[in-house]
């Protein structure tokens, strides 16, 4: 089982535990306030807007690039943003925590 | 499913959504977001907890068959909110004089407890949608392997269909009856899946009335590449089965016939406009019309997503447009006035109503193309096409000097600076953006 902390705008902790998909469908499955995942997953809405916990990050990895063009969308983009329909979940990322950036 | 059907009081707002999908979803849960206080019922005779439907035609078709399809939302976010799903179960009638509709299940088979005949409304709101059409061809409806794609039902049985081939799918001839989007997602992805797909298309070229000559022509040749053959500017005639061999073809002009193991139907959707018709409401062209509050013509009823004809600042009195960014801005529009009004009623102001203004924006994905859309095409007069690369373009529509409309594939990029220079009116120097060298951000 993975585990992810989801923070949200309304400064709840949730947290959550998965085996695959993406963080994105277990945000939707948890019931995550403000990731909405309009598109269904395929970086087409910038509904799933999270910032990685900067020690985190190096863990999660870069945007790709149409995932990178498609955060212009975004509001509040930070260096550590990631639309999170584009994370898959998996070991690497095992324990990581992810603010939401949507009310 | 379980109705959970408390006893409403008196002073308590309803407020029954008519379908679960993007729309109804999307109304039900702003409202609770708005701070609607009253109930929210949300019914559909799909017994499916409410999914997404684009990946339907996509990559749910290429996922293992018993997977559902991706969730809008989790059960549990339904009874966090207090949004009672009656799912399986079908609005027969609205009776519009008394606000009240009359349920009964989808499924005559399915016991639904505490399922009331008729169920009393403060507001309705129509979020119906549409159905597949199935042309009156001859021998079409009745073929073998006939199938459509709007549902997860629809989804399940090509997928199952594709299992039961699949030690023979390289030889599984699949017939695509229309080249939209629906019939070019399904090809693309019966294609991946092993099989052998004819599209036939009666326009001149495929996605005629959605996108550019441009753009046609770009996927086009990406699907031939892919194997898929297309066939434009043929009608199909009939579907005829051999008596002797068994074998399916679908039978084009000029008794031109193409073996169909399957028949795949693309052509288009009716809008189930009938409740919205029982009741009274205005209609255009078997849309609900709806004001840009989203309010029909009969005050307490609402309509929302592919049911509706709109106004639209440019596109007109009677703007008709099936997409998910329609269906849920058009959702939060009318759970935001629903709720103003909702609150207003006890302290007798006349609130001042939200309007449905967004620019429209679409998406689809075929093979390795992401096909990203904004702003409709309708009104343009000129066009820049600028291409990228063997894989990537995008076109530019102008009304004048006007940019209405950006079509991208592979480029997020156009797409999204593209996005904002409509909605911001930002002018554009169409000779360097024609240029694909140049930098796209450097012309913003």
């Amino acid at each position: 089982m993975i585990k992810v902390i989801f923070k949200t705008a309304d400064g709840q902790e949730i947290e959550t535990q998965g085996e695959s998909g993406s963080l994105m469908e277990l945000a939707v499955e948890n019931n995550v306030p403000g990731i909405d995942g309009d598109c269904g997953g395929v970086c087409s809405c910038a509904t799933c807007h999270v910032h990685v916990a900067q020690e985190d990050f190096a863990r999660v990895g870069e945007p790709n690039e149409i995932e990178k063009d498609m955060l212009e969308l975004a509001e509040d983009v930070s260096e550590t943003s990631r639309l999170c329909c584009q994370v898959a979940l998996s070991e690497d990322i095992n324990g990581i925590s992810v603010t939401v950036v949507r009310e | 499913m379980v109705f959970q059907g408390p006893e409403t009081t008196t002073d308590q707002d309803v407020c029954v959504i008519v379908g679960a999908s993007h729309a109804g979803v999307n109304c039900a849960f702003e409202l609770r977001k708005q701070g609607f206080e009253g109930r929210v019922l949300l019914i559909d005779a799909d017994p499916h907890l409410p999914y997404h439907r684009p990946p339907l035609s996509k990559a749910f078709l290429n996922t293992p068959l018993n997977d559902a399809p991706p969730p809008l939302k989790a059960q549990a976010a339904y009874e966090r909110a207090g949004i009672e799903l009656v799912l399986g179960v079908k609005v027969n009638d609205i009776s519009a004089n008394d606000n009240t509709i009359s349920v009964a299940a989808a499924d005559s088979s399915t016991v639904h407890d505490a399922l009331p005949a008729a169920i009393t409304y403060t507001h309705l709101v129509l979020a119906t949608g549409a159905r597949p059409i199935v042309p009156p061809i001859p021998g079409l409806s009745t073929a073998t392997h006939c199938l459509v794609m709007r549902n997860a039902s629809d989804a399940y049985a090509l997928k199952s269909l594709l299992e039961e081939k699949q030690p023979v799918l390289p030889d599984f001839h699949v017939v695509v009856v229309g080249a939209g989007y629906i019939g070019l997602e399904a090809a693309a992805s019966l294609r991946k899946a092993g099989a052998k797909v004819t599209v036939i298309e009666r326009e001149k070229r495929i996605l005629a009335r959605v996108a550019s000559e441009a753009v046609s022509t770009h996927v086009a040749s990406r699907h031939e590449e892919q194997g898929v053959t297309i066939l434009c500017e043929r009608n199909v005639q009939a579907v005829q089965q051999d008596a002797d061999t068994g074998v399916q073809t679908v039978v084009c002009d000029n008794d031109i016939a193409y073996r169909a193991d399957a028949i795949l139907v693309g052509v288009g959707v009716r809008i189930n406009g009938e409740l919205a018709a029982q009741a009274e409401l205005e209609m255009n062209k078997g849309a609900v019309c709806v004001d840009a509050h989203m309010q029909t013509s009969r005050p307490g009823i609402w309509a929302i997503g592919d049911c509706t004809s709109f106004p639209q600042r440019e596109y007109g009195e009677n703007t008709h447009i099936e997409s998910v960014q329609n269906a849920l801005e058009q959702a939060k529009v009318a759970a935001k006035n629903i709720h103003l009004l909702s609150a207003a009623a006890q302290s007798n102001l006349l609130p001042a109503l939200v309007d449905y203004a967004a620019t429209p924006w679409f998406w689809s994905d075929q093979f390795d193309m992401k096909l990203q859309m904004v702003g409709l095409v309708g009104l343009a007069d000129n066009q820049v096409v600028r291409v990228e690369s063997d894989r990537a373009l995008s076109v530019w529509h102008f009304n004048g000097d006007k940019l209405i409309s950006v079509e991208a594939i592979n480029s997020p990029k156009a797409y999204v600076l593209g996005g904002r220079a409509i909605n911001n009116n930002t002018p554009v120097d169409k000779a360097k953006l024609q240029d694909g060298e140049i930098n796209l951000a450097t012309l913003f």
